[in-house]
C-alpha cells in the first residue's frame, strides 16, 4: 500500500499523489480513507477480541472444578458481564464493519463511503468506549456485575462501574448507528452504473439490511440504558414497583432491541459465507433472489420475536403460544439460507482452502446452534433449558461457530486483497481445525450441562457437573491459544509472502477481484460500468 | 488429504450427536457424572417436557443427518478434480417451494404437542396447597398460605459450610444443593407456588418438576406442580441476582400424606416455640448467643463471620460507625435497609427479637464493645 500501484483504469495513485496528506500517528486519526478505518476497525475488533477472551478463560478457570478457587463470586459475575459486552459490541460489531468498511466501496464499484469523516468518527468513538468498560473493572465496586443483558432491580445496585458502561454503550451505539448510515447511504447511491440491487454481491445486500436493523434497534438500548441510569441516580422508578414501575418492563425493552441485535451480529456473516462458499464451489450461489428475501425475512421477523426470552417471567399463556409460533418461523428463511448453502456446492468443483473450511465449518456448527434454537423456542421445553447452559451452549454455537467463524473466513478470503500476500496456507487450516475440534470440545458439553439442570452465571457448582465443566474449560484454553495462530499468521502475511494476484481464488466473483493486490489506495476512482 | 481429515473431523462432530442421543436413551445413567439428558422427571408434566425435547432431537437428527450427508456427499463427490466442470444451474423454484413449505409443515407438526403441554402448564387451578417462595439476596423464603399447613413460614438458607466452597474440606455430596430448612410437600398433590422477591428478580427452578417461575419484586406469579413419587428433590436459583447467585439452592422433600400431617405438626408446635414473648426481658447472653445464630445465618455472607466485611459493597462491622453508633441509627440500618445498595431492609425478615439479638451482638463482638442491648420491644417501636 506504500509503493505506487495502477488502479484498473489504469490511473497511477501512490502516497506521492496525496500532496499534504499526513504521515504517522496523524495519518490513522485525521484518515478518511475506507480501507485504513477498515483496517483499524479489524485490528481494534481483534485486540476486543483477545481480551474479552482472557475474560472467558478467567471464568473457565473458576470453572473448572467445584469450589472457589481464583476469583470471588463479585469478581466472577464482572468477567461473565464484561466478556459479552466486549465480545458482543467490541469484538463482533466492530470486526463485522471493518469486513463492511474495506469492502463494500470495492463490491459496489465506489470510491469510497458516502462520509468519510463520520467514517472516521465512527471508529474513533469506539477506543474510549472500550476503555470505559475495562476501566470499569478498577473503579470503587467492580465493573457491571448484572450479566450483559442489564437486568434491573439488579443493575440499580453496583457502583460506578455500572454508570461507566451505561456511558460505553451510548457510545458504542451513536458509533453503530452513524456506521449504517454510511452503509445505507454507500450501497443505495454510490453503486456503479449497470450495478442493480439484484446484482449486488450477497456481503452488500447483508449489510445494507443489517444497517437498517441497526438504526432501528440500538437507539431503543439507549432508552433502556438511561431509564436504568435515572432509576440509578435520579429517583425515577421506571423498573422499581415500589414507585409504580415494573423490572420486567426492562426486559421487553431490552429485548426488542436485543432480539435484532443478535442477527445484527450474524446476518453480515451470512453474506460472508455466501460469497465464499460459491466462490470456492466455482458455481453461482444458488437462488440468490430467495438468499436476499430470505434474509429481509429474517430481519423483520427478527422484531417479532423477543420474548422468547421472557417465556418464564409470567406473561399470559397465550403470549408465550404467540412468540412461540413467531420464533419457530425464523427457522424457515434460516433453513431455506442452509439448503441454498448446500445446493450452491453441489455440483460445483469444490476445493477446500481455510476460507472454505470456515465456511462449511459455520454451516454446520451454525445449524447446531440453530437447532438448539429451535428447542429452546418451544416455550415448554424452554421453561427447564432457560437460564441453563443449554442456552449459553445455543448462543455460543451461533456467535462463535457462527459470527465468529464467518470473519476468520472472511478474513482468510479478503486477506490477498488487502495486503498483496498469500496468507500460510498450512497454518490456516490448522488454524480451522484447532479451532474447530476445541470449540466443540468447549461448547458440545454444556448442552448437557444445561439440560441437566446447571445454571448459568455461577461461579460454582453442584459435584454432579464436574466432569463436564472440567472439559469445558479443558476445551477453552485450547480454543484460546489456537487464535494466536491467526494473529501470528496475519502478521506474517502483512510482512511478506507469496505475491498474492488480482484474483487469488479462482471461482471468485466480484470487482473487488478486478483491482489489484494490495488493493490501492483509492480505487473506483472512475466506477466501473457493470454489465 | 485434506478431504480425508475434514471428513474425520466432520464425523467426529456427528458421532458426538449421535453418541449423545444414544446415551440420552439410556436413562439409568441419568444422574452419572456424565448425565446428559434431564434429572428422572417427578412429575408428569416432567416426563412430558423430556418427550417433546426426544421428539424434536429425533425431528432434528434427521434433517441434520439429510442435509449434512448431502454435503458430505458433494465434499467428496463434487470436488475440484482434473477434467471436473462445475455445473452452472443456481435456481429450482419447484425445489426452493418445496424446502420453504416442508419444514413448515415439519414446525406445525412439532408445535402442536408443545402447545397442548404448555397449556397444561400454565394450568395452576385446583391446588391443594398453596405457598409463596420469596426469593431474597440470597435465600429463599416460604410462606405456606393455602391447604394444608397453612401459616407456616421459614427461611431456607443454603447450608453447605463455608469449609468445602474454598477447598478447606472435602466437598459433600448435596454441594451447594442442601438448605436448612426443606420445603415439604405431599407427594400426588397439586401445589401452587407463588413466586415474588424481595430485591431483585430471582427464579424458582425445580428441574425434576419442569417448573421454573421468574420471582420479580413487588409482583406476584405462579406455577404449580402434582409430584407423583416421594423424594427429595433440589434445584437453584435461576436469575442472576448477585454475588451469591449460586448460592440459593432449593430442596423440596416430598412425603407421603400421613408424614406431611405429622411434618405440619411439628412445624407449628416449633413456631409456637419460637413465637415472640412481648414479656421476655432477655440477658446479655441470650442476646449474644442468639445474635451470633442470626449473624452467621443472615449477615455472614456478605458482611463475614469476623466482621471484617467485603469493602467497598460490603462494609466491615467490627469498628463501623453505624455498629458502634447511636442504637436508633444502628436499629433503622438493619430495619429499613440503605436504599439503592445491597443492604435489604431486614425487618422484613426478622423477628423483633432476632433483630435484637443481631444488633445486640454486632455491637458487642470482634472489637466493638459498645456495652448496651437491645430489647425486643424496642424494635417493635421502631418499626414503622
Amino acid at each position: 500500500m506504500t509503493t505506487a500501484t495502477t488502479t484498473a483504469n489504469g490511473h497511477s495513485v501512490g502516497h506521492d499523489d496525496h500532496g499534504h496528506a499526513p504521515g504517522g500517528m496523524m495519518r490513522w486519526i485525521t484518515t478518511t480513507n475506507h480501507k485504513d478505518i477498515g483496517s483499524m476497525y479489524l485490528w481494534f475488533s481483534f485486540a476486543m477480541f483477545l481480551v474479552g477472551g482472557c475474560m472467558a478463560l478467567t471464568i473457565r478457570s473458576e470453572l473448572f472444578q467445584p469450589g472457589l478457587q481464583i476469583v470471588q463470586p463479585e469478581f466472577f459475575n464482572q468477567m461473565t458481564t464484561l466478556h459479552g459486552l466486549i465480545m458482543v459490541f467490541g469484538a463482533i460489531m466492530p470486526a463485522f464493519v471493518g469486513f463492511a468498511n474495506w469492502m463494500l466501496p470495492l463490491q459496489v464499484g465506489a470510491s469510497d463511503m458516502a462520509f468519510g469523516r463520520m467514517n472516521n468518527l465512527s471508529f474513533w468513538m469506539l477506543p474510549p468506549a472500550a476503555l470505559l468498560l475495562t476501566v470499569s473493572l478498577f473503579v470503587p465496586g467492580g465493573g457491571p456485575a448484572a450479566g450483559w443483558t442489564l437486568y434491573p432491580p439488579l443493575t440499580i445496585q453496583g457502583g460506578m462501574g455500572m454508570d461507566m458502561a451505561i456511558f460505553a454503550l451510548h457510545i458504542l451505539g451513536i458509533s453503530s448507528i452513524m456506521g449504517s448510515i454510511n452503509i445505507i447511504t454507500t450501497v443505495l447511491n454510490l453503486r456503479a452504473p449497470g450495478m442493480t440491487l439484484m446484482k449486488m454481491p450477497l456481503f452488500c445486500w447483508t449489510w445494507l439490511i443489517t444497517a437498517f436493523l441497526i438504526i432501528a434497534v440500538m437507539p431503543i438500548l439507549a432508552g433502556a440504558v438511561t431509564m436504568t441510569l435515572t432509576d440509578r441516580h435520579f429517583g425515577t422508578s421506571f423498573f422499581n414497583a415500589a414507585g409504580g414501575g415494573d423490572p420486567v418492563m426492562f426486559q421487553h425493552i431490552f429485548w426488542f432491541f436485543g432480539h435484532p441485535e443478535v442477527y445484527i451480529v450474524i446476518i453480515p456473516g451470512f453474506g460472508i459465507v455466501s460469497q465464499v462458499i460459491s466462490a470456492f464451489s466455482r458455481k453461482p450461489l444458488f437462488g440468490y433472489a430467495s438468499m436476499v428475501y430470505a434474509v429481509a425475512a429474517i430481519g423483520i421477523l427478527s422484531f417479532t420475536v423477543w420474548a422468547h426470552h421472557m417465556y418464564t417471567t409470567g406473561m399470559p399463556v397465550t403470549a408465550q403460544l404467540y412468540f412461540m409460533y413467531a420464533t419457530m418461523f425464523i427457522a424457515v428463511p434460516t433453513g431455506v439460507k442452509i439448503f441454498n448453502w448446500t445446493a450452491t456446492m453441489w455440483g460445483g468443483s469444490l476445493t477446500f482452502e481455510t476460507p472454505m473450511l470456515f465456511a462449511i465449518g459455520f454451516i454446520f456448527l451454525f445449524t447446531i446452534g440453530g437447532f438448539s434454537g429451535l428447542v429452546l423456542a418451544m416455550a415448554a421445553v424452554d421453561i427447564q433449558m432457560q437460564d441453563t447452559y443449554y442456552v449459553v451452549a445455543h448462543f455460543h454455537y451461533t456467535m462463535v461457530a457462527g459470527a465468529l467463524f464467518s470473519a476468520f473466513s472472511g478474513a482468510y478470503y479478503w486477506l490477498p486483497k488487502w495486503t498483496g500476500h498469500m496468507y500460510n496456507e498450512t497454518m490456516g487450516k490448522v488454524h480451522f481445525w484447532l479451532s474447530f475440534v476445541f470449540f466443540n470440545m468447549t461448547f458440545f458439553v454444556q448442552h448437557f450441562l444445561g439440560i441437566a439442570g446447571m445454571p448459568r452465571r455461577i461461579p460454582d457448582y453442584a459435584v454432579q457437573f464436574a466432569d463436564f465443566n472440567q472439559i469445558s474449560t479443558i476445551g477453552a484454553f485450547g480454543f484460546g491459544m489456537s487464535q494466536l495462530l491467526f494473529l501470528y499468521n496475519v502478521i506474517v502475511c502483512i510482512k511478506g509472502g507469496e505475491k498474492a494476484p488480482a484474483k487469488p481464488w479462482e471461482g471468485a466473483e466480484g470487482l473487488e477481484w478486478d483491482v489489484p493486490s494490495p488493493a490501492p489506495y483509492h480505487t473506483w476512482e472512475v466506477q466501473p460500468v457493470v454489465k | 488429504m485434506s478431504g480425508a481429515t475434514q471428513k474425520l473431523g466432520v464425523s467426529r462432530g456427528v458421532s458426538h450427536l449421535v453418541g449423545g442421543v444414544a446415551l440420552s436413551l439410556l436413562a439409568s445413567i441419568a444422574n452419572a457424572a456424565y448425565q446428559v439428558n434431564f434429572q428422572e422427571p417427578a412429575t408428569k408434566l416432567a416426563q412430558t417436557v423430556s418427550d417433546l425435547h426426544m421428539m424434536m432431537m429425533y425431528i432434528c437428527g434427521v434433517i441434520f443427518v439429510g442435509v449434512f450427508g448431502v454435503m458430505f456427499y458433494s465434499i467428496i463427490k463434487h470436488r475440484k478434480a482434473p477434467g471436473r466442470v462445475a455445473a452452472t444451474f443456481h435456481e429450482n423454484t419447484t425445489v426452493e417451494i418445496l424446502w420453504t413449505v416442508i419444514p413448515t409443515i415439519i414446525l406445525l407438526v412439532m408445535v402442536w404437542p408443545v402447545t397442548k403441554a404448555l397449556i397444561s402448564m400454565r394450568d395452576s387451578t385446583g391446588a391443594d396447597i398453596t405457598i409463596k417462595a420469596t426469593g431474597y439476596q440470597w435465600k429463599w423464603g416460604y410462606d405456606y398460605i393455602k391447604g394444608e399447613g397453612e401459616g407456616i413460614k421459614f427461611m431456607s438458607v443454603l447450608s453447605t459450610p463455608r469449609d468445602q466452597i474454598e477447598g478447606k474440606a472435602p466437598k459433600g455430596e448435596h454441594y451447594l444443593l442442601e438448605v436448612d430448612n426443606h420445603l415439604v410437600v405431599p407427594v400426588g398433590k397439586k401445589i401452587r407456588i407463588l413466586t415474588t422477591a424481595e430485591d431483585v428478580i430471582h427464579a424458582w427452578y425445580m428441574p425434576a418438576f419442569a417448573v421454573k417461575q421468574d420471582a420479580v419484586p413487588g409482583f406476584i406469579r405462579d406455577t404449580s406442580f402434582r409430584a407423583e413419587r416421594e423424594g427429595t428433590f433440589r434445584g437453584q436459583c435461576a436469575e442472576l441476582c448477585g454475588k451469591d447467585h449460586g448460592f440459593m439452592p432449593i430442596v423440596v422433600d416430598v412425603v407421603s400424606e400421613e408424614k406431611y400431617a405429622t411434618w405440619v405438626a411439628e412445624q407449628k408446635t416449633k413456631m409456637a416455640a419460637l413465637a415472640e414473648d412481648p414479656s421476655k426481658v432477655w440477658t446479655m447472653a441470650e442476646l449474644m448467643a442468639r445474635g451470633e445464630a442470626v449473624y452467621t445465618q443472615t449477615c455472614a455472607a456478605c458482611h463475614q463471620a469476623n466482621g471484617k466485611g467485603l469493602p467497598p459493597a460490603f462494609p466491615a462491622l467490627d469498628g463501623s460507625k453505624v455498629a458502634t453508633g447511636p442504637k436508633e441509627g444502628h436499629l433503622d440500618m438493619v430495619l429499613n435497609g440503605k436504599p439503592g445498595s445491597a443492604m435489604a431492609a431486614f425487618g422484613k425478615q426478622l423477628s423483633d427479637s432476632e433483630i435484637a439479638a443481631v444488633v445486640t451482638y454486632e455491637r458487642n463482638a470482634w472489637g466493638n464493645k459498645v456495652g448496651d442491648l437491645v430489647q425486643p420491644g424496642e424494635v417493635k417501636a421502631l418499626r414503622k
